[in-house]
C-alpha cells in the first residue's frame, strides 16, 4: 500500500506541470519506452551474467542468485507490455520475448502427468535438451549445438504458439521447472544438479546449459533491438513521431485500453478463473504472476502520467496524457485519475496477498473465494478504467482518427459505410 | 461478361439472369431503402477497369479488416472495429481456442471431458494459427488438421431428406459420420487415417502439369469393417478469418445467384444448401466445407461434439461422436460439472468461441495497385472464376453493414464436370494466402512450372478442381502440387 500512495503523490504532483502539446506528450512516451527497454535490456543483461555463473559454477547459490535475476528483469520488462497494441513493431516483436503458455515438453523433460504425447502437437514432448535432432515436417532441424539461431528456429515450430522455444517463459521453466502442485502451494522446484554435468540430475546437463545460455543471449539482443527501435530515428519512434499527433495519440490510448481490457483482465486473468486453471498462469513455473500483472498495471499508469521510475531510482518524466485531459476536461481527469488509482490499488493488493497468504495459482482455485475475489478486483478495476479511457478518447475527439475515415477515392484505406 | 459461349448465346444468358437478379433482388435486401439499394447495387457491381484498384478494395472487410503487419499472425488479429469490451471477449475465446481439454476425471474440472473420441485436443492443434490445416505428405505421416468424413449413400427416401435438408449425409452406421483416429486411455480410437498420393499428369496449353491425387484408407479399423460402400471424404480444416462477415451476407443475395437448371447457360448451376438450423428451422448453410452449418455457432458446437468429443448445450451429448455400435466409449466418464452448467462446454464458454471465430480479422489486400494483381485480377473475372467466386458482397444492415469483399458464394455448385455430383462448396479464396504458420503466398503467385513441393499444403477448393467448369479448369492453372480430392 505505501508504494500504491508513493505512486499516486507522484502522479497527482506532475499531472498539471506541463501546458500540453500532443506532440511532446508523445516525445514522453517514446522517452518512457526508450528507458523501459533500457532498463529490461539491462537487467537481462544481470540475468545472462547470473546465468553464465550458474553454467559456471553450479550451486544452490548460484540457481537462487540466476532465479532472483529473471525475477528482477520481469519488473522493467512487463511495464512496457503498455507499449503493446499501439506500436506494430513492438506487436510483431513481442512474442519471440514473452510469449506464454507454452509446452514445456518441446524443450526438457516432463513429469510423467504431464503425457507423452499430444495427438495435436507433434512437438509435445520433443525435448530439445536430450535430442540432437528436431524433425519438422519431413526437415530436421539439428540440434546438435543449442545456439540461439536453432532456439530462434524452434520458436512456434510447426505453427503451433505453445512451442514457445524463446524468451521470458523458456527461461523460467528452465530455472525454476514444472510447477507441479497445481493449485497448491509451491511454485517449480528444478535442482541445481539439472544443470550440472558432473553430478547431472535430469540427463543431458551440458545442453541443458547450453540451452539456457542461448535463451538469456537470445533475450539479449531481442532487447537490444527494441532498444534500438526506440532510440532517436529509431524505426518505432519515427512511426510514432512523423505521423499525425492525434493518430499517436490513439495509439497509446488503443494500447492501454487493449492491454487492460483484452488482454490483462480478459486472457491473463479472468479465463484463469474461469477455467481455475493454473495452466492459464502467466509466470507458472516462478509463481510470480502477481508481479507480472502489477507491473503491467503500472506500466499503464506510466504511460498515462508521463513518468517512469527507473530501477536506478532516477525518474523519466515529461508532457503527460493526464496533463492534456486535464486541460480539456477537468472533471474527466479526476475520474480516469481516480480509476487508474483504484486498480493499482487492488494490484498492489494481489500483490499483498501472493507475499504474504498465498500464491496467485492458489487464489483461482475453485471455491476460493476469497483469492478468486483478489483476482476479480484487479479484472474490475482495469474493466472500469477502460470505461473511462474510451470517454478520454472521446474527449480529445479522438474517435475520427484511425484508418476508417474518408473515403475519398485517393484514401486508399477507405472503407464501404 | 460471359466467357467462351457464342455471343448471342451470352447475351440472351445476361438478360434472363438480369431479369432474374432484379426480381429475387427486391425480395432479397428487405434490410436496405430504395437509395442504399442502389449504393449497395454499384458498390458489388463486378469490376470492368483493371487498370487500378477498386475504391474499398485494400479495405476488403470494411471497418473490420486487420492492418497489421503481413507475418505468421496475420490471421490471429480481431476485427479492427471492436470496442475494448469485445476484444476481451475476443481473447477469452481466443484463449478458450487454444486451450487443450482434458480427458475426464481430471483436476481442472471446467475444461475436462475431451473424447471419448477425438480429432484433436484444442481447435487451435488444427487450424495452425487461425489459418488452414494441411494434408499429411505421405502415408507415413499422421493426419492431424485433417478429418475424414463418412458416409453410405442415401436411401431414395433419404435423399428426399438431404434435398430437403432434413440430413446432410447418411452416415456409416458404426462409425458414424466421421472417423476420430483418437481415443481417451482404455479405449481403442476408431482407426487410422492413410493417405497415399498418385502423382496425374494433366497437359495445359503445352506446359505439363502435375497433380497428385490422394488415396484415402482407413487402417486398423478398431469397431469392425466399415460398410464396404463407404464413402470417404477428407477435409482440411479450414481457415477462420471473416466468418462473421460470411454469417452476415444477405441470405437473399445468395438465393438471388441461385441457378441450380444453369439458365444463364455459363456452364455453372449453383444451388442453395439448406441446413436446419439449432433450433430445427430450415436456413441457408453456409459453414464447413459443404454448407453443412446455417451458423457460427452451430457449427462451433459441431467441431467441439465430433472432432474434440465435448458436449454443448447444441450437441448435448458427453459422448460426442461415439454411436451405439461402439459400445463402452457412451459409458466413459464425462467432464460436465453440475457447478458450470449440464454440458462439458457450458453456454458461455460455447458463446465466447463462437464470438472469436466471427471476429478473426480479414487482413487488407496487399498490393492491390501492382500491375501483375490488376492483370491476375483480370484474367479472374474473364475466365469465369468470380462466377463461382462472387467477389463482393454488402453484409445486412442489421450486422452494421461492413463491405466483405470473400471471393466465396454460399451455394453448392454442379458444373459441366463428369465428377459425381455432390454437395459442393467454394471456400473464400483469399483465405488460403496469408498464415498457416508456414510460409505462404497468394495464389496467384504460384506457378505451373514449379516443381513439386513435398511438404506443401493442398487445399480442397482449389484442389476440388471439378466443380469448375472443364472449359475454366483449362485456363485455370493449377498450381502442380494441388491435390484433387
Amino acid at each position: 500500500m505505501k508504494l500504491f500512495m508513493a505512486l499516486a503523490a507522484a502522479a497527482f504532483g506532475v499531472s498539471s506541470t506541463y501546458a500540453e502539446e500532443p506532440s511532446a506528450v508523445l516525445d514522453t512516451y517514446a522517452d518512457i519506452a526508450l528507458a523501459g527497454y533500457e532498463d529490461s535490456l539491462e537487467t537481462a543483461q544481470s540475468l545472462k551474467t547470473a546465468v553464465e555463473a550458474l553454467v559456471a559454477k553450479p550451486s544452490e547459490e548460484s540457481l537462487a542468485a540466476a532465479r532472483q535475476a529473471w525475477l528482477i528483469a520481469r519488473a522493467p520488462y512487463q511495464q512496457t507490455e503498455a507499449y503493446r497494441f499501439g506500436n506494430a513493431i513492438v506487436d510483431e516483436w513481442e512474442g519471440r520475448v514473452n510469449a506464454w503458455p507454452l509446452d514445456e515438453g518441446l524443450i526438457d523433460y516432463v513429469d510423467a502427468s504431464y503425457g507423452a504425447e499430444s495427438d495435436t502437437n507433434t512437438f509435445y514432448t520433443v525435448n530439445v535438451i536430450a535430442n540432437d535432432h528436431v524433425s519438422v515436417g519431413g526437415e530436421t532441424i539439428d540440434a546438435s549445438n543449442i545456439t540461439p539461431d536453432v532456439i530462434r528456429s524452434l520458436h512456434e515450430v510447426g505453427g503451433i504458439e505453445a512451442n514457445v522455444a524463446t524468451g521470458y517463459h523458456a527461461i523460467e521453466f528452465l530455472l525454476w521447472g514444472q510447477d507441479l502442485n497445481g493449485t497448491g502451494r509451491g511454485a517449480g522446484n528444478r535442482p541445481y544438479t539439472d544443470f550440472d554435468p558432473a553430478n547431472c540430475t535430469g540427463g543431458h546437463c551440458e545442453r541443458r546449459a547450453q540451452y539456457l545460455t542461448a535463451a538469456a543471449d537470445l533475450l539479449v539482443s531481442d532487447l537490444e533491438e527494441m532498444v534500438a527501435n526506440w532510440k532517436e530515428d529509431g524505426e518505432a519512434r519515427k512511426a510514432l513521431l512523423d505521423g499525425d499527433p492525434n493518430a499517436g495519440l490513439t495509439a497509446i490510448l488503443t494500447g492501454l485500453g487493449s492491454l487492460s481490457y483484452g488482454e490483462l483482465a480478459g486472457e491473463r486473468m479472468k479465463l484463469g478463473l474461469l477455467l481455475n486453471d493454473p495452466e492459464e498462469e502467466h509466470d507458472c513455473f516462478s509463481d510470480n504472476t502477481h508481479n507480472s500483472h502489477f507491473y503491467d498495471v503500472l506500466g499503464i499508469h506510466n504511460v498515462y502520467f508521463g513518468r517512469y521510475e527507473r530501477p536506478s531510482g532516477e525518474t523519466v518524466e515529461g508532457p503527460s496524457l493526464a496533463a492534456l485531459v486535464r486541460e480539456k476536461d477537468p472533471a474527466l481527469a479526476d475520474e480516469m485519475e481516480a480509476k487508474l488509482n483504484a486498480t493499482l490499488a487492488a494490484a498492489e493488493a494481489l500483490k499483498m496477498r501472493a507475499e504474504t497468504v498465498e500464491a496467485y495459482d492458489q487464489m483461482i482455485d475453485e471455491g476460493n473465494a476469497e483469492g478468486n475475489a483478489a483476482v476479480q478486483a484487479v479484472i474490475d478495476g482495469l474493466v472500469d478504467q477502460t470505461r473511462s479511457l474510451e470517454r478520454v478518447i472521446a474527449a480529445l475527439s479522438l474517435t475520427g482518427v484511425t484508418i476508417e475515415g474518408s473515403d475519398s477515392l485517393d484514401n486508399p484505406d477507405a472503407v464501404f459505410q | 461478361m460471359r466467357f467462351s459461349a457464342p455471343l448471342s448465346l451470352a447475351v440472351l444468358a445476361a438478360v434472363v439472369t438480369a431479369a432474374f437478379a432484379v426480381e429475387a433482388g427486391e425480395a432479397a435486401r428487405e434490410d436496405l431503402n430504395e437509395k442504399d439499394r442502389a449504393r449497395v447495387e454499384k458498390v458489388t457491381r463486378p469490376a470492368a477497369d483493371f487498370s487500378a484498384a477498386e475504391r474499398f478494395e485494400r479495405m476488403q472487410a470494411g471497418a473490420a479488416t486487420s492492418t497489421k503487419r503481413i507475418n505468421a499472425d496475420a490471421f490471429s488479429h480481431p476485427s479492427a472495429n471492436l470496442e475494448f469490451s469485445d476484444q476481451q471477449r475476443f481473447l477469452l475465446g481466443n484463449g478458450l481456442f487454444r486451450k487443450e481439454w482434458v480427458s475426464a476425471p481430471s483436476s481442472t474440472q471446467a475444461s475436462d471431458g475431451l473424447g471419448p473420441f477425438f480429432n484433436a485436443r484444442a481447435c487451435q492443434s488444427c487450424h495452425f494459427k487461425d489459418g488452414r490445416g494441411h494434408a499429411p505428405t505421405g502415408p507415413g505421416e499422421e493426419a492431424v488438421s485433417l478429418l475424414v468424413r463418412l458416409s453410405v449413400p442415401p436411401t431414395e427416401e433419404e435423399e428426399r431428406e438431404i434435398l430437403a435438408g432434413f440430413l446432410s449425409s447418411v452416415d456409416e452406421p458404426v462409425y458414424g459420420g466421421q472417423l476420430q483416429d483418437f481415443a481417451v486411455a482404455g479405449l481403442p480410437a476408431e482407426g487410422r487415417v492413410r493417405i497415399d498420393y498418385e502423382e496425374v499428369t494433366v497437359p495445359l496449353n503445352g506446359e505439363t502439369v502435375s497433380l497428385r491425387e490422394p488415396k484415402v484408407t482407413i487402417e486398423n479399423p478398431a469397431y469392425g469393417s466399415l460398410r464396404p460402400d463407404t464413402m470417404l471424404s477428407a477435409r482440411v480444416a479450414p481457415p477462420m478469418i471473416g466468418l462473421g462477415l460470411l454469417e452476415a451476407i444477405d441470405q437473399g443475395d445468395i438465393l438471388a445467384r441461385e441457378d441450380p437448371d444453369d439458365a444463364d447457360g455459363n456452364g455453372i448451376s449453383g444451388r442453395a444448401r439448406w441446413v436446419q438450423d439449432e433450433n430445427g428451422e430450415l436456413r441457408l448453410g453456409r459453414f464447413g466445407w459443404k454448407g453443412n452449418a446455417a451458423t457460427i455457432k452451430q457449427q462451433t458446437a459441431d467441431a467441439f461434439s465430433h472432432d474434440m468429443g465435448l458436449s454443448t448445450p447444441l450437441q448435448p451429448d458427453h459422448w460426442g461422436e461415439c454411436t451405439a455400435g461402439e459400445g463402452a466409449c457412451r459409458t466413459m466418464p464425462h467432464g460436465a460439472q453440475p457447478q458450470f452448467g449440464a454440458e462439458e462446454v457450458p453456454a458461455d464458454l460455447l458463446d465466447l468461441v463462437t464470438f472469436y471465430s466471427q471476429n478473426l480479422a480479414v487482413p487488407a489486400r496487399r498490393d492491390v495497385d501492382n500491375p501483375a494483381v490488376l492483370a491476375g485480377k483480370k484474367i479472374f473475372y474473364e475466365t469465369g472464376c468470380a462466377g463461382c467466386h462472387t467477389p463482393k458482397y454488402v453484409t445486412r444492415r442489421d450486422a452494421s453493414r461492413k463491405k466483405a469483399l470473400p471471393y466465396r458464394d454460399c451455394r453448392r455448385w454442379n458444373s459441366c464436370s463428369s465428377a459425381p455430383v455432390r454437395r459442393r462448396w467454394q471456400p473464400p479464396l483469399r483465405r488460403i494466402a496469408a498464415a498457416t504458420g508456414l510460409p505462404s503466398q497468394p495464389i496467384s503467385r504460384f506457378s505451373p512450372t514449379r516443381s513439386k513441393r513435398p511438404g506443401s499444403r493442398a487445399h480442397p477448393s482449389i484442389a476440388n478442381s471439378p466443380s469448375l467448369p472443364l472449359k475454366m479448369r483449362s485456363t485455370a492453372r493449377l498450381p502442380k502440387w494441388r491435390a484433387r480430392w
